[in-house]
């Protein structure tokens, strides 16, 4: 077991800065994903603590070893890659062993570590077969097996499970949060599934144009944003955000929709509000009622029914308030029509209030 | 009898089911005109040959040259390969065979060796300068030989290679390899680099991942590279003339003597039999690997 520490890391391509003065800490036996949309530095921040690429400045240190100058097998990682990456003309048998066989390991023990993984992912049935011959499920499996026989304190997790289908995908998942139980290993996972970010990960790195936007447990980063960009990323439908005014003048504090204020006695400022600002309310579709049934809500408005989009075990109504789309997750089979009034209630309590101008959560 | 329900033959035209019918249009009647067209007329000058090399003299003479032997002989295939004359030594084309046996296996080696580590090295380990180097490797592949002929005699001739076997063997190994490179280059370049980064994991470094991993894996490539190569040298004539030497003169070269010999007759039949002897190599690699060749160019040509 290791930690992983990242110190003012910059690393660039020629003119193009990829990350700029990153610092990460993460600790042991921690699993820490890496969330980002595509192109947010987040590979290539993994693809440096592998040593895969040079780093322009900074330094990373795993475990008590300062690693910046290590080749990627020196430094104690096992990484697995979102396309497999097996070596084709190798059987299953010799690709989780070929690390250990470079490595010039005794016979005896490198077939004990492959017959160990092996058991550990359910691969035993697979060891003669190649690649070609393998379901993208198992060849995952392979890939993580290739990882375990090196017996690292580190797994490089870089978007393991985009290529699957959602089945595999989530049998999988539970697979790998399995495998962290057991090993209790550091691991780094990289990934832009939000989904596979809030069920693996024990803190969530959100990142944007190289920057680590919020750093924080899954709960955390749910309720409480720390900007714009990350209540926005972090949802699967949606945060609704509403435009309007943050007054904190003479005692009262209030959001001010258009005309209407919405107090905020409920609400859990950064820091203690003052004066007036343009302001964004983020407000989460699941707390959103519709009806008589609120007794949590705090502020309370009339609402009418654009259309319902059925989900299943719930639906999502979306509402047109004050010429402001809205959109609210209820149980499904109300029969909400197009264009019923309604009154919304919102819960301030689990709002989310940005300054219009940093972005920033207040 | 009369319950049966027959379909309406409009009815079955109306809605089809099943393979759509083939039939025999203008365009594709069109087509195969052309290609047999094509056909003969790529393949009547072999006819030509082998008919040639089977008859005698005297058959020759009388200028039917499409008609078929009348007394069939291999005697012009025996005169070819062992007593035809080259000037005034009469040892046909064997001895010239051996000599291109002997330049075509080292040089195809090395090329094909030298290419695949250029082509790898350029794709995956990026040094200060590989574009530059990339670059001058291809300019290398468009200046016609011609040019460098003369300075490179000159340059033979001070490191005392010249009009030998290894001079020329060195000569066939740098101009195949701007071209090998390339194929292997771009083969590497539409390989997932992930293989890579997962090898370097695993420790391999730069010969154990060119070796335990890209090598085993560029077997289609290979062969289109040793066809391409063994072809290449195999036909070459400029080179083997120019930089073999008296000693070392491949069949090719063997071969122009034969049939530009202009003391006593000419005997057609011998040097259309050293001709298909000459050429048998290269057809029989094509025969056999024809597949390959398409398959492995189109993988290595599409991925830039």
């Amino acid at each position: 077991m290791s930690t992983v520490r990242v110190d003012n890391l910059t690393l660039k391509f020629g003119t193009l800065t990829v990350l700029e003065s990153l610092d990460l800490e993460v600790s042991e036996g921690e699993f820490l994903v890496l969330l980002g949309p595509s192109g947010c530095g987040k590979s290539t921040l993994l693809n440096c603590i592998a040593g895969l690429l040079d780093v322009s400045e900074g330094s990373i240190s795993i475990g008590d070893r300062n690693v910046t100058w290590e080749e990627p097998k020196d430094r104690g990682i096992g990484m697995v890659f979102q396309s497999y990456a097996l070596y084709p003309q190798m059987s299953v048998e010799r690709n989780l062993s070929f690390g250990l066989r470079v490595a010039g390991l005794p016979r005896e023990e490198i077939r004990s570590r492959v017959a160990k993984a092996a058991a550990m992912l359910q691969i035993e049935p697979l060891l003669q077969r190649k690649p070609a011959a393998l379901s993208g499920g198992q060849r995952q499996r392979v890939a993580i097996g290739r990882a375990l026989v090196r017996d690292v304190d580190v797994f490089l997790f870089d978007e393991p499970l985009s290529n699957l289908d959602a089945k595999l995908r989530s049998e999988l998942r539970v697979e790998i949060k399995r495998l962290h139980r057991t090993l209790s290993s550091t691991m780094i996972y990289v990934t832009h599934d939000q989904i596979e970010a809030l069920t693996l990960a024990d803190r969530i790195a959100v990142m944007k144009g190289g920057v680590i936007q919020q750093l924080a447990d899954p709960q955390t980063l749910y309720n409480r944003p720390k900007n714009v960009f990350v209540a926005g990323f972090i949802g699967s439908s949606a945060m609704n955000m509403l435009p309007g005014r943050l007054n904190a003048a003479n005692g009262s504090q209030a959001f001010h929709l258009g005309e209407t204020p919405l107090p905020l006695a409920d609400y859990e400022p950064e820091a203690d509000l003052d004066g007036q600002r343009d302001a964004i309310l983020g407000v989460r579709p699941e707390h959103i009622r519709l009806g008589g049934e609120a007794a949590d809500a705090s502020v309370t408005l009339d609402g009418t029914v654009d259309f319902e989009e059925p989900m299943g075990a719930d639906a999502l109504v979306w509402l047109d308030i004050q010429g402001h789309r809205l959109s609210a997750r209820i149980e499904s089979g109300r029969g909400l029509r197009s264009g019923d009034r309604v009154p919304v209630h919102l819960s301030m309590g689990s709002a989310s209030i940005f300054d219009r101008n940093t972005e920033q959560r207040v | 009898m009369a319950s049966i329900d027959m379909p309406a033959p409009s009815a079955r035209t109306a809605a089809p089911t099943g393979p759509k019918p083939r039939r025999l249009s203008p365009g594709r009647l069109g087509v195969y005109a052309f290609l047999i067209m094509s056909a003969v007329f790529f393949a009547l000058p072999l006819y030509v040959m082998i008919v040639t090399s089977l008859k005698t003299m005297p058959e020759i003479r009388e200028g039917q040259i499409f008609a078929l032997p009348a007394s069939l002989t291999i005697e012009p295939w025996i005169r070819a390969w062992s007593t035809a004359c080259t000037g005034r030594i009469c040892e046909g084309i064997s001895p010239g065979f051996l000599t291109s046996v002997k330049i075509l296996i080292p040089s195809v080696a090395l090329s094909v060796v030298l290419s695949a580590l250029n082509g790898y090295a350029l794709s995956y380990w990026r040094f200060r300068g590989a574009n530059l180097a990339f670059g001058l490797l291809l300019f290398g592949a468009f200046v016609p030989y011609q040019v460098v002929i003369y300075p490179l005699i000159i340059f033979l001739r001070e490191v005392g290679l010249f009009a030998t076997l290894p001079g020329l063997i060195l000569v066939h190994t740098i101009f195949g390899m701007p071209l090998l490179t390339l194929l292997y280059r771009n083969y590497f370049a539409a390989m997932p680099v992930e293989l890579f980064k997962a090898a370097r994991v695993d420790g391999a470094g730069f010969w154990g991942i060119f070796f335990r991993i890209m090598l085993p894996m560029s077997v289609p490539i290979t062969i289109v590279a040793i066809i391409l190569q063994v072809t290449g040298i195999w036909n070459d004539f400029l080179f083997g003339l120019v930089f073999g030497g008296r000693e070392n003169m491949p069949m090719t070269v063997q071969l122009n003597n034969i049939v530009t010999t202009t003391t006593g007759v000419r005997e057609y039949n011998v040097n259309m039999a050293a001709t298909i002897l000459t050429a048998a190599v290269p057809l029989v690699v094509y025969f056999v690997s024809g597949k390959y060749f398409v398959r492995g160019i189109a993988a290595g040509a599409v991925k830039g």
